[in-house]
């Protein structure tokens, strides 16, 4: 089943017969967020926030001058990838720490969200950090929950508080009154999964809320989560005032338009995502790559297979030990671009990057003089500075500059690719799955 | 209370959520593009999806134009009729001896839903065995266990990390040896994009078949109303690792629709067998199209 045919082709398809080189038209905008339209739907952004979204990014486009590399389908999606990216927000995966210790975390969420293993992984996340975590049991409904959680607490080397199926406010209290007498810095409350629209239920986390002092409010939203996510955002909302989302699953195949949905409604940060099944699994949130997922743009697997087949498997086991070790160095990085010259045409890569370097690129062939001059930047380091890009200040820049006759931003331009290169690469060398 | 109450009550809420127009959109009696832009509304909302949604508005406008349809409280029946057509009238209905297979991702209800099918062959005479072949979330075996006795039913488990083929081989061989009518087997979550979780299921049904070639066997998976088109990815994959007979559709005592059953129907021909309403045990309901067609609009 052909689902999603790549948004761009899509409304590129439907440009392909206009030729305007001079700002774009209502008509074309119109034509343009149709697909724009239907994309976002079939990602499960909800009807609303789409229709929202469409009309902001609509008055945004109309007028905008066409760039002189683009065609008027790429423009637009400029437009709406960069409003997309704007209103997920920014990166920011800050838990909030209490003046009077410990801070404490409450987690809220629908059934079945995941909100049980992610208190496991921020538990691990936090413990990182050189916080002692408490996870205490207050989902006192769903048989095993507090099981679950005991086996999770382990998992990730916190502590663990129950007191069986009583009062979930008595059990916070108490836990709480446990932490700050056994030392603990940081409490994780596990609440049961709860119907938004269930009054009863939802007073029970008021309460909780009223009884002891939490310091994050965190909604646990599974990615696949369809048009409902507003519903269900709004309410928890409006009931505990959350203080961040954090979106789970997103290891799957889903598109997760409902993060743009709960993010427009609640307009809360949202902090982390699940990615996977084991406690390491968490993942800050990258407004950019879920703009890019939402939008379905980019084949990422396609890009990993052309990769996996270029570079022969001495080289990566070499490659997974510089990853493993954290040592990717820009030196590495020149190599990279004879490598990707192996895996074929470039062109064809580019357009199945996610996040589309295509849109700056335009239809025409990629510059290989850029290449040259990456190459070239890296080449007037010294071998110091390859192999550990970070003492690269300002006036090493501009010396580098200067002497690869390029400007300070090229070479900002250079260090920030290798920096996400090597980012992404460490993604997958440690997961090999993908990131997104 | 009843499968249609349920529902109306469940919905009741959805529809003063949401700003529900439809009534009043039929009342209104014109059929302008603002009608039909109302509707698409209403379908998208419920996660009908939007090509299923257009196809639909299309028939709609199509069978309204056929038969010069003026009468407001008929494009209603019209527009109910259309989605009793893709939905069909199929029951779930077990041939003994059975495997009823569980499957689905993280968290959409497995486990409990398996509690509530093993209530509804208890009360129908059937004798059921409980295969808790989950053994890889942390207490899922304590989770089902609960529900068996909830249930009165006899449930084979082995621990933590064990090979579910294991835990399969040995409850399929205890329901021969003891004549059990129905084999429910619990399954763990698993995201359909992940291969080795997926060739994992994919044994758990060999063995099924090879060790019990006489029992029939039906294969569910469930789906959690919440989720959207994704739903339309999952039932693909599954359906091609293990052929899936029919959904469950959990958690519809929510506002959520899950109106991608539709889809799924319309595009792969795989019925809603039960639906879930709530956390007890007699909360799982044969589906009953007219209800839930109700409960949309």
């Amino acid at each position: 089943m052909a689902l999603f045919q790549n948004l761009s082709d899509k409304i590129n398809h439907a440009f392909s017969k206009l030729t305007n080189r001079g700002a774009l038209t209502e008509l074309e905008i119109k034509q343009a967020m149709r697909e724009v339209r239907v994309a976002l739907l079939e990602a499960d952004v909800n009807y609303t926030v789409a229709k929202d979204f469409i009309a902001k990014v609509t008055e945004k486009a109309l007028g905008e001058q066409i760039l002189k590399s683009l065609t008027p389908g790429q423009q637009v999606i400029k437009v709406v990838n960069e409003q997309l990216c704007e209103l997920m927000g920014s990166t920011q995966s800050k838990l909030a720490v209490a003046s009077k210790l410990p801070t404490v975390i409450m987690m809220c969420g629908l059934q079945g969200a995941g909100k049980t293993t992610m208190c496991g992984k921020l538990a691990l996340h936090l413990k990182k950090q050189g916080k002692k975590v408490l996870l205490v049991a207050d989902d006192i409904y769903r048989p095993a929950a507090i099981n679950q959680l005991e086996i999770v607490a382990g998992k990730s080397g916190a502590g663990f508080f129950q007191m069986g199926q009583i009062n979930p406010t008595k059990i916070a209290v108490s836990g709480v009154e446990f932490a700050r007498k056994n030392g603990y810095d940081t409490v994780i409350i596990d609440t049961a999964g709860r119907l938004h629209i269930n009054e009863e239920l939802m007073a029970e986390l008021e309460n909780i809320k009223k009884a002891v002092e939490v310091t994050e409010t965190l909604l646990v939203v599974d990615a696949m989560t369809g048009q409902d996510a507003v519903n269900v955002a709004k309410s928890f909302d409006e009931a505990l005032d959350i203080t961040g989302v954090i979106i789970t699953k997103l290891d799957g195949d889903t598109r997760g338009g409902a993060t743009l949905s709960v993010k427009a409604v609640t307009g809360k940060p949202i902090k982390f995502c699940g990615v996977g099944e084991k406690m390491e699994d968490l993942e800050p949130f990258h407004p950019d790559r879920m703009a890019s997922r939402i939008l379905g743009m980019g084949d990422v697997l396609t890009l990993i297979e052309k990769a996996q087949s270029a570079i022969d498997e001495e080289e990566a086991k070499k490659m997974a030990k510089k990853l493993k070790e954290a040592s990717f160095d820009l030196n590495d990085f020149l190599e990279q671009y004879d490598k990707v010259a192996q895996m074929g045409n470039i062109n064809d890569l580019v357009s199945m990057i996610p996040g589309a370097n295509k849109l700056k690129l335009g239809s025409a062939t990629i510059d290989e003089s850029q290449i040259k001059r990456n190459k070239c930047i890296i080449q007037s380091m010294t071998a110091e500075e390859r192999s550990n890009p970070k003492v690269l200040n300002y006036s090493r820049r501009k010396r580098i500059a200067a002497g690869s006759g390029t400007t300070v931003q090229d070479v900002n331009k250079l260090i920030k690719q290798y920096e996400q290169t090597k980012d992404m690469m460490k993604r997958f060398g440690k997961s090999k799955r993908l990131p997104f | 209370m009843g499968f249609f109450k349920k529902i109306i009550e469940g919905l009741r809420k959805t529809k003063q959520a949401i700003g529900f127009k439809l009534n009043e959109l039929f009342k209104r009696g014109i059929f302008d593009d603002e009608f039909y832009e109302e509707l698409e509304f209403i379908l998208l909302g419920a996660d009908v999806g939007s090509e299923t949604t257009e196809n639909i508005i299309e028939e709609l406008r199509e069978r309204m134009r056929r038969d010069n349809v003026s009468d407001t409280a008929k494009a209603r029946e019209y527009l109910k009729q259309i989605l009793l057509d893709i939905l069909g009238e199929e029951q779930f209905e077990a041939e003994c001896p059975a495997v009823v297979m569980v499957s689905g991702v993280n968290g959409v209800g497995k486990t409990t839903t398996i509690g509530k099918l093993a209530n509804i062959f208890v009360k129908q005479k059937k004798s059921v065995l409980i295969a808790a072949a989950d053994t890889f979330r942390a207490a899922a075996g304590e989770q089902l266990e609960v529900w068996a006795k909830r249930a009165n039913v006899r449930i084979i488990k082995h621990e933590e990390g064990s090979d579910p083929a294991a835990v399969v081989f040995d409850a399929v061989s205890s329901a021969k040896s003891r004549g059990t009518d129905i084999v429910l087997v619990d399954t763990a979550g698993r995201l359909h994009n992940k291969k080795n979780l997926m060739e994992e299921l994919k044994k758990i049904n060999r063995v099924i078949d090879r060790e019990f070639p006489e029992a029939q066997r039906y294969n569910l998976i469930v789906l959690d109303a919440t989720t959207g088109q994704n739903a339309v990815s999952q039932v693909d994959i599954f359906n091609e690792a293990i052929d899936i007979d029919g959904i469950v559709l959990t958690k519809l005592d929510g506002t959520a629709k899950g109106g991608v059953v539709l889809t799924i129907k319309d595009t792969m021909d795989i019925p809603v067998y039960f639906v879930g309403v709530g956390e007890g045990i007699d909360d799982l309901l044969p589906f009953d199209a007219n209800s839930y067609v109700e409960g949309i609009l």
